[in-house]
């Protein structure tokens, strides 16, 4: 049986997506239920799909001393990492803790992968990378990883987790095992994926991309809309931020069922959800809301709706936010841990935009549109291809274990 | 200084000229051993699965496998951690190409097939494992990374954890970019507690500061050491076969790590 963990402070953290850039950009968009997807435009030969894109970010280059780093991915990286203070309060716990003694896990599943795509674009004769593009650290799944020790300076343990669209939950769970262990004092954990001809490409070859914006747990939904993202989060040790809010708890599970469907009874979810609650030392009747998966695939909704139905009392609220930003992969952990967050500190529970006739699957705990009441308690679940499931569970500053 | 303690209760290995550990015993005594055939064997996947999955799968789960076997545990008990510093590049090298050319073809099962935690997927849908699983990469410190990972997972929930670092070989242009001239694979199943089938224990210390790569094994050719960014193990898989010793790792990019085995008793 697991035991409760202590819980962490959350005292920074940010999100970036197609609904702006930081935190109130997302609250404002959240409040006037207001989508972020927009037609794709994203490629020189776009598929006929809609897509969550982050503005701008063609315009942001690096500081010129990062350049070796340019590309998509890390300009997203770095424009995130610039909003809310997040950049600032980072350098702050380095200076606090020591450039060792902070940890920097984040989440990917695309990492740069478009500029490798691009070099193969633009081959040389000789059939080789052109000469801009021979910089290998952004041809490996670490280079958000690595550009950001870089850019943050930070010299402790470094590490990317890639398990496909859990990845950037699955964050929390390693940064708090190493604060535990005493291995480091705080850690800087997020996640950054981009929009990339791999992602658009792949998932229309499995026929899971939507022709229309994607509508989560909607009875006719046709599938997901890719969106891209960046989002950070400061954990440390409570009492080094009493009025942050927390970080209760984590699960992780395996479906060992299929690579791209989920488990049908969703067996890994479950046991997934069932840790969070028990590290967090929660029953469900205590749980105020659940950021969904939700990704508007047939066989996703139909699983994880079943799994609310039947875990949680009416009094828990559940909605997906994929209708307001997409499917952001690899980022999409840590966006719905911010809007978990934010929920909770703004006493919002938003609406599961895009469903406007509930699958007959969703138990009475759907929220089809915004709600104002307390949050305390918000789960976030995150599930990956591999069978890889991830949740989250956060609460207020005030909660008294 | 930071310290975890685990202990290793089974070892897996492969490369073109190591089938498995007993063969890199052999070699460090000097005694001649036969490579392997071209194809890890991972007889554990059944054999349609085999046939359909990628060589990074194969080569993960034959090192996985072999660990787990030595140390006599059920593998659906063992959490998780398959590190990879390039994943697989074969696919990684078809996509590219493909998305160059003719998007619109790409292959659906070579899509999800590429995702980092394809060996972790297969793994554990083999093995009917429901623990946590985990999928990461740490540039040219995957295996210091991976251990440290793995390590902190096994003394954190006090459970025994698969960990499982390989790289296919390179493959097509992106080849130039990984410095991946030849398939390595090892694995270590650790546990925070000794037991009867523990072969030693390995104390672990983070020392601030960048290290250069890992030194050589002298008694191997330098040449398997740079073959492949997950060769990086073989310090440490050279004293596992010796009994005891000393070796740094890289468990990041400005961040080395001592380790300190010793035979338990």
């Amino acid at each position: 049986m697991l035991q409760p963990i202590i819980p962490l402070a959350v005292s920074a953290f940010t999100a970036t997506s197609a609904l702006g850039r930081g935190r109130e950009a997302h609250l404002r968009a959240l409040c006037d239920a207001r989508t972020g997807l927009r037609a794709n435009d994203f490629s020189l030969a776009p598929l006929a799909c809609w897509v969550g894109r982050v503005d701008g970010v063609e315009q942001a280059p690096l500081p010129p001393s990062q350049a070796t780093w340019e590309c998509r991915n890390n300009r997203l990286a770095w424009l995130g990492l610039n909003q809310d203070g997040f950049l600032e309060a980072a350098l702050a716990a380095r200076e606090r803790y020591g450039a060792d003694r902070v940890a920097l896990l984040l989440g990917t599943s695309t990492a740069s992968i478009g500029a490798t795509e691009e070099a193969y674009r633009r081959l040389d004769a000789d059939g080789g990378f052109p000469d801009d593009m021979r910089r290998p650290p952004i041809h490996a799944p670490h280079s958000l990883a690595g550009f950001l020790a870089a850019a943050l300076g930070l010299e402790g343990p470094c590490l990317t987790l890639s398990t496909a669209c859990s990845s950037s939950a699955k964050v929390f769970a390693s940064a708090e095992r190493m604060i535990r262990l005493g291995l480091v004092d705080a850690a800087v954990v997020g996640g950054v994926d981009t929009l990339c001809e791999s992602v658009l490409f792949g998932f229309n070859a499995l026929e899971l991309v939507s022709r229309e914006p994607c509508r989560p747990f909607d009875r006719s939904r046709t599938g997901i809309s890719i969106g891209e993202a960046a989002g950070f989060a400061l954990l440390e040790r409570a009492e080094a931020a009493p009025e942050a809010p927390r970080l209760l708890g984590y699960g992780e599970a395996s479906d060992a069922h299929h690579m791209s469907t989920p488990h049908p009874e969703g067996l890994g979810a479950e046991l997934a959800l069932r840790d969070a609650l028990a590290r967090s030392g929660l029953r469900p009747d205590q749980v105020d809301y659940i950021n969904l998966h939700g990704t508007a695939s047939l066989k996703n909704d139909e699983v994880e709706a079943a799994l609310i139905a039947r875990a949680f009392p009416p009094s828990t609220r559940a909605s997906s936010t994929k209708g307001f930003t997409g499917h952001t992969l690899g980022a999409a952990g840590i966006l719905e841990a911010v809007i978990a967050l934010l929920a909770i500190g703004h006493g919002l529970v938003p609406g599961n935009l895009g469903g406007a006739d509930p699958d007959p699957a969703c138990g009475p705990q759907f929220a089809w549109r915004n709600e104002m009441r307390p949050v305390e308690v918000a789960l976030s679940n995150s599930f990956g291809f591999g069978g890889n499931n991830a949740c989250l569970a956060f609460a207020g500053p005030e909660r008294r274990a | 200084m930071s310290a975890l303690t685990v202990y290793v209760e089974g070892v897996g290995l492969w490369s073109p000229q190591l089938a498995d550990f007993s063969a890199l015993r052999a070699a460090l005594q000097g005694q001649p051993v036969a490579p392997p055939p071209a194809r890890p064997a991972a007889a554990l996947l059944p054999a349609n699965e085999r046939r359909r999955a990628p060589e990074s799968v194969l080569l993960a789960t034959e090192v996985a496998s072999q660990a787990v076997a030595m140390s006599g545990r059920e593998a659906a008990s063992l959490a998780c951690v398959f590190a990879s510093s390039h994943g697989d590049q074969p696919i990684m090298d078809y996509m590219c190409a493909v998305l160059a050319s003719t998007p619109a073809e790409l292959s659906p099962t070579r899509f999800h097939n590429s995702v980092h935690n394809a060996p972790a997927g297969y793994w554990t849908i083999a093995t009917g494992c429901h623990a946590p699983s985990n999928a990461v990469c740490a540039q040219r410190a995957s295996f210091g990374a991976g251990l440290l990972e793995a390590a902190a997972l096994a003394v954190a929930d006090a459970r025994p954890v698969l960990l499982v670092c390989s790289d296919t070989a390179g493959s097509g242009p992106l080849a130039a970019m990984t410095a991946s001239a030849a398939p390595f694979g090892s694995a270590l199943v650790l546990n925070a507690q000794p037991g009867v089938s523990t072969l030693g224990r390995l104390d672990l210390h983070l020392c601030p500061g960048s290290i250069a790569d890992a030194p050589v094994v002298p008694a191997l050719p330098a040449g398997w050491l740079a073959s492949s960014p997950s060769a990086t193990a073989l310090p440490l898989l050279a004293l596992l076969a010796q009994g005891a010793g000393r070796c740094t790792l890289r468990a990041a990019g400005s961040l080395g790590m001592d380790v300190h085995l010793e035979e338990c008793a």
